[in-house]
């Protein structure tokens, strides 16, 4: 082959990885792995603050603490994927929780029908998010922070600002609330059921076609087009699956606090993005593992946990959070930067 | 070799609004042979090609594919009859690596429930297959199947690309201007295997501006003017010269001294 080049000295300088292309290299394939780093410190730096760190029942206290955070997170995850986001993921899943508590509540409707309209009203609030992006082609930022408004006014008028209090939450929504202790760790239902909601998706992203295509989408829209993606189909599905996702967080949400309530999980959409880019995914698109937005958010959940029994200030842990994500998004710019 | 041309447009006619960008244009694709459609800017080579893809629908004319006329609605509807086409940008996934990008938007399930009902990919025969395709176009500076597309240079991404379109292209491959992204030894490389692909017999149509490359490889060059088809003309009968002037219009070229037969 008169185009290959005869591999000179020069050629294997040229192919030789220095100590730093080697961690970034890893870094490349295996996104996750930073903040894992990160959390394998902070566990051993908090338990030598606090005995009562390192303890099975401050663990279960952990996991309980971010499993809303951790599965609003699993449906950020795909649409941060497909190098959107969604500022209204928060808003949709506590107008879902107020929807199917108040419809079971108020109106008598049974549990599991107010379960099942509370996930197709997660779903239809998703499309509608995915319209308004594939076909109105707006930016997916200024969609959901319009849709963000929208579900918290629907949720207040419908609620009329009423919380549904646990004495008055039918005993279905509480379900995902129930434990049993192995030993001192207390494993709820609920958390059991993020990590199956986690197991579902980290499937489908890493053995299915549907998978391939969202991080397609994500990576090169045009070069997925090209390659003849429907893309418009597949950022549909991945907004309407990420509010069948928020949808099934509410449940999650009402069996942890005993209660549906208007005026919580304001929050929620900072946090899950804060969980997936701590996890190393990439806020471009295309890039990152679902299982690192669950490590994150254990990961931000440690670090709360860890400086106050440390006896730091929440207003450090505050610092500390923000610290954390700069780091996170610096190391992926870092590693793309190491590609290009 | 058969006389039939394997595809035949006739008397395109497209218009966007007032713009005439095909006049009553014709295309012939003959059996093992690489077409070289060259022109100037606006000569309509791109949106020619574009009909013949799916990606425009003409306002008037035919396009026959062996004999049979088809009406193409979407680029997937000239995929699904055998017509692959290589894009200048690279049009690769980067993040993705290159079994997956080979097969993306046409990967295999598993065979069995595993495939049906839970949509498993079969990643390891895709792998395989990736490589088997690989291999046979002599791409032998790919070592690794599992590779990011982004780790490639630019020349093995179009290989990429040009390998992608060797494995679905049935009936046709379509490369428009795939070297314009490419340096020299890279460009070399995406030749060779479009020589390879017209020694396999699959007929290519080859959309270039450079002029060397497309004396390099073409068996024929359309030459395109004014939205219409200004003479079709062989490296062996014409000059780089002579090319030239009939793309500008300072040379006309009478029928009977155009190639418009098949090869022997």
């Amino acid at each position: 082959m008169s185009t290959e080049v005869a591999y000179d000295a020069a050629t294997e300088f040229m192919n030789r990885d220095s100590f730093s292309t080697k961690v970034q290299n890893t870094l490349h394939r295996y996104p996750w792995l930073s903040s894992a780093i990160v959390l394998a410190i902070a566990l051993v730096v908090f338990g030598r603050f606090n005995e009562n760190f390192l303890t099975p029942n401050n663990f279960s206290l952990i996991l309980q603490q971010v499993a809303i955070v951790g599965a609003v997170a699993a449906g950020q995850t795909i649409i941060i994927l497909t190098a959107g986001i969604d500022l209204s993921c928060g808003a949709m899943t506590v107008f879902v929780a107020m929807v199917m508590a108040t419809l079971t509540f108020k109106n008598g409707v049974p549990p599991v029908l107010s379960f099942i309209i509370g996930l197709l009203l997660g779903v239809a609030s998703g499309a509608f998010n995915g319209f308004l992006v594939t076909k109105v082609k707006l930016p997916p930022f200024i969609v959901t922070l319009g849709t963000l408004n929208i579900f918290v006014a629907l949720t207040l008028i419908y609620s009329k600002g009423r919380t549904v209090r646990n004495t008055e939450v039918d005993p279905f929504f509480v379900l995902l609330g129930k434990y049993i202790d192995i030993g001192e760790f207390r494993i709820t239902t609920g958390v059991v059921a993020v990590i199956f909601l986690y197991l579902i998706l980290a499937f489908s992203l890493r053995f299915t076609g549907w998978g391939r295509h969202v991080y397609a989408v994500g990576d090169d829209i045009e070069a997925a087009r090209l390659a003849g993606i429907s893309v418009n189909r597949v950022l549909m599905s991945v907004y309407s699956l990420a509010g069948l996702v928020f949808a099934f967080t509410a449940w999650v949400q009402i069996g942890r606090v005993t209660a549906a309530s208007p005026n919580v999980g304001g929050d929620l959409n900072l946090d899950s993005i804060t969980a997936v880019v701590i996890g190393g995914t990439s806020l471009f698109g295309g890039r990152g593992a679902i299982f690192g937005s669950f490590l994150g958010a254990i990961l931000v959940g440690v670090f709360r946990n860890g400086l106050t029994l440390a006896g730091v200030d929440l207003y450090y842990q505050i610092l500390a959070v923000g610290v954390l994500i700069l780091f996170a998004v610096s190391v992926d710019q870092w590693i793309r930067k190491a590609r290009s | 070799m058969s006389k039939k041309p394997v595809l035949e447009a006739k008397n395109i006619l497209k218009t966007y609004g007032r713009v005439v960008a095909l006049d009553d244009a014709s295309l012939q694709l003959f059996p093992g042979v690489v077409l070289a459609v060259v022109g100037d800017n606006g000569a309509g080579k791109s949106t020619l090609i574009k009909c013949l893809t799916g990606a425009e629908v003409p306002d008037a004319g035919s396009i026959e594919i062996d004999g049979q006329e088809v009406h193409f609605r979407r680029p997937q509807d000239g995929r699904h009859a055998g017509i692959e086409t290589v894009y200048q940008t690279l049009a690769v996934s980067p993040a993705l690596d290159i079994a997956s990008n080979l097969f993306l938007g046409r990967e295999i399930r598993k065979k069995g429930p595993l495939g049906s009902i839970f949509r498993m990919l079969d990643q390891a025969g895709m792998k395989k297959a990736a490589k088997e395709e690989i291999m046979a176009l002599g791409i032998g500076t790919i070592q690794n199947i599992s590779q990011a597309v982004e780790t490639l240079s630019g020349g093995q991404r179009q290989a990429v690309a040009v390998a992608r379109a060797a494995t679905f292209g049935q009936k046709l491959i379509i490369l428009d201007e795939p070297t314009a992204a490419l340096g020299v030894r890279e460009s070399a490389q995406v030749l060779k295997l479009i020589q390879t692909l017209r020694d396999r017999g699959i007929p290519v149509i080859l959309i270039s501006h450079n002029m060397p490359q497309v004396f390099e490889v073409a068996d024929r060059i359309h030459v395109q003017r004014l939205g219409r088809r200004a003479a079709v003309v062989t490296p062996k009968t014409h000059t780089m010269n002579d090319v030239v002037g009939i793309m500008t219009g300072a040379l006309k070229v009478e029928e009977k001294d155009q190639t418009l037969q098949p090869i022997r």
